[in-house]
């Protein structure tokens, strides 16, 4: 009996893992229908204009705001620790550092997928539910390269700009805590960041998180409107699905890019 | 007579259901050919593996002699360009106005300059009555409207198969007559090849040439209308003149009801 | 939405992303060389910079009056040359002394200059003589240990 049941629950989990297997399977395949645009596709200039303004755009105000609180909270909280070594000076860089390694491509990354990703996932789920997709199918049109490779591309494109944008405002926004309200010499906060900040070592490889996350994020928003079940139900769960699996990549991506990054292993 | 599409032998299950056990079709040239058959019995799926969007396990779909089931990619959407179908829904594309759905294949596979397109779209949808609403967007329409614009957007590149599904389910009268009289004429003047699936009997029995009856997976009946209405076949009258209890049972298979529901 | 507006609002959005990686680049990780015209230059020699680095700040009595532009070894002689931009604004006498100062216990290191009681001003390119290295805290603990042990 005892036996029975244990065979049961390794039954289960072995259906699990192979169920786990064939959805990822199926993402991958996914993937690469996505990617292989470029023959047939006419005019694809306009629709990436169109995503970049939907995903891009729209998210503008969310990003900004947030930005510019965490660079304030970032440098009120980096005041209150740096005070007691008698460091205060240095919170422009703390606040600088904070933001371009992990803050802006982070943070920038988990707001995109509850803001846009789940925006696409929604969109295309749509679609699909009511036959646009087949529609599309029908009359010749591979949906793969006119609906999906542009929200991919446009996805790819627009994150990484986004993080630009929330780190100036983040910065600034430190500068006006540390400068205006907390006293702190201007020329210190700019000239310790300016000391510590390298262009490539922490600008760009800040960027290359974010052009990953952004690969990431739109691919499985994409992915889950595109797999989504034709019901309202299904197009409501796809869509927390996105955003729940989008938000863990993120956070273990960034755990593995900053160990590769930083070389600590 | 010459066949534009045939379905040999064809066997198509779903989630271990057996939908199709090895039917026979032969859709003629320049005809309407109706499917028609009771809810559920995989009418859409029929289409679905016309159109090469499903695979059959087994059997041959042939379309203007090409073999759906074994065509590439490429080859599949270069057919499709010659396919059409019209949604149950419509399923107009939400994010464009009428004029740029029924613009959207002559936009996607031609490279027709924009005054040639604008001719041409509105022709189509004068042909349906709708040349007035081309600024609306699809949420604007009402259901007969949405499904004329689909219709439309169907012709736009000249089809020659059309396949139709449900067309008339959820229709006002005036616009099922609508429906009913474009399908006709449409098929006339273009010389295309039509495929109605409905379970509208009626209003499919009255403009098709040629009607195929399905049943769980089997075809029950086929001829002319006239053939079709004279048939002997106890399923297909019950189906037909629409009686509640005959081959088919009016009750979904369950215990007695004495020994569900008056334990004695 | 029309066409235009689409492309001007997508192309300024990317201007605008474009324009965030500039000011990173120059404000924030100081990629550029912002030298003020309004400056002018001075060297001193330091024996020890103890973690001086280039635009460190240089202040007189507390107040910011230039910036560290380059640091570079003497190798004739093995001390650090340390070349400053100072505001024009600011004349400095010829026997000011500069010494490499510590803004709090652990803080960053600035080079503090003090000014003399000579008339002849300081020109662009001179060399201040009077230098004072900065004070490391393992050598001093060092020698608080060995005038003890003494």
């Amino acid at each position: 009996m005892m036996v029975k049941a244990l065979m049961n629950r390794i039954g289960y989990l072995g259906l699990w893992f192979l169920n786990i297997c064939a959805a990822v399977g199926r993402a991958a395949w996914f993937f690469t229908q996505i990617l292989s645009w470029g023959a047939g596709f006419k005019a694809p200039f306009k629709r990436l204009l169109i995503q970049i303004y939907q995903l891009g755009v729209l998210s503008l105000p969310i990003i900004l705001v947030a930005g510019l609180f965490v660079g304030m909270v970032l440098a009120l909280q980096g005041y209150h620790i740096l005070v007691s070594y008698g460091s205060q000076e240095a919170v422009g860089q703390m606040v600088a550092l904070s933001l371009l390694r992990e803050f802006s491509p982070v943070m920038t990354a988990l707001l995109f997928a509850g803001r846009a990703g789940s925006a696409l996932t929604a969109e295309i789920g749509l679609m699909k539910t009511t036959e646009q997709l087949s529609a599309m199918e029908i009359m010749g049109v591979d949906p793969f390269k006119r609906v999906m490779a542009p929200r991919l591309w446009g996805g790819i494109i627009t994150l990484p700009l986004l993080t630009l944008m929330f780190s100036v405002l983040g910065i600034y926004g430190g500068a006006f805590v540390a400068v205006e309200m907390l006293g702190i010499y201007d020329g210190s906060y700019w000239g310790n960041m300016q000391n510590s900040v390298e262009f490539y070592e922490d600008i760009v490889k800040g960027v290359v998180k974010s052009v990953v996350f952004a690969v990431t994020v739109s691919w499985i928003a994409i992915f889950h409107g595109w797999n989504a079940i034709p019901t309202s139900q299904g197009i409501s769960r796809a869509t927390t699905a996105t955003v729940v699996q989008a938000s863990l990549a993120i956070l273990a991506l960034d755990f593995v890019l900053t160990a590769v990054m930083l070389g600590g292993f | 007579m010459e066949n534009f599409a045939e379905l040999n032998e064809l066997s198509f299950s779903r989630d271990g259901r057996l939908i199709f056990d090895g039917i026979n079709l032969k859709i003629p040239k320049g005809k309407v050919t109706a499917i028609l058959g009771p809810s559920g019995t995989g009418k859409t799926t029929l289409l679905r593996l016309i159109s090469g969007q499903l695979k059959p396990d087994s059997g041959d779909i042939l379309v203007d002699g090409l073999s759906v089931p074994r065509l590439s990619r490429g080859d599949l959407f270069a057919l499709r360009k010659r396919l059409s179908l019209l949604f149950q829904s419509g399923a107009l594309f939400t994010d464009m106005n009428v004029f740029e759905n029924v613009a959207f294949s002559l936009r996607e596979h031609t490279r027709l300059p924009e005054h040639m397109i604008r001719d041409l779209v509105l022709l189509r949808l004068q042909s349906v009555g709708l040349r007035g609403a081309c600024e609306h967007m699809p949420s604007q329409l009402s259901g007969g409207m949405a499904r004329r614009v689909a219709l439309a957007r169907s012709m736009a590149l000249d089809p020659e198969l059309i396949m139709y599904d449900e067309p008339f389910t959820g229709q006002d009268p005036i616009s099922m007559a609508v429906l009913v009289k474009l399908i006709r004429s449409l098929n006339d003047q273009l010389s295309l090849t039509s495929i109605l699936v409905s379970h509208d009997v009626e209003e499919a029995l009255s403009i098709s040439d040629q009607v195929y009856v399905l049943s769980h997976g089997r075809v029950i009946g086929e001829g002319t209308p006239e053939q079709v209405r004279q048939s002997q076949n106890a399923e297909l009258k019950q189906f037909l003149f629409g009686h509640v209890d005959g081959p088919v049972s009016f009750h979904y298979p369950s215990k007695p009801l004495e020994q569900e529901v008056l334990p004695l | 939405m029309t066409s235009k507006n689409l492309e001007i609002s997508v192309g300024a959005f990317v201007l605008v992303g474009v324009l965030a990686l500039v000011v990173l680049a120059l404000n924030v990780s100081g990629l550029s060389y912002r030298t003020n015209d309004q400056s002018y230059f001075l060297f001193a020699r330091f024996e020890n910079l103890a973690g001086l680095s280039e635009r460190a700040k240089v202040s007189l009595s507390g107040v910011t009056i230039g910036r560290v532009v380059e640091i570079k070894l003497d190798t004739e002689d093995y001390v650090a040359v340390v070349k400053m931009a100072i505001d024009k604004s600011v004349p400095l006498t010829t026997d000011t002394s500069a010494s490499i100062l510590t803004a709090g216990l652990l803080g960053e290191k600035y080079i503090g200059l003090s000014v003399g009681a000579d008339d002849e001003l300081l020109i662009n390119a001179d060399e201040i003589d009077d230098t004072q290295s900065s004070i490391v805290l393992e050598e001093l603990i060092g020698q608080f240990l060995f005038s003890r042990s003494e």
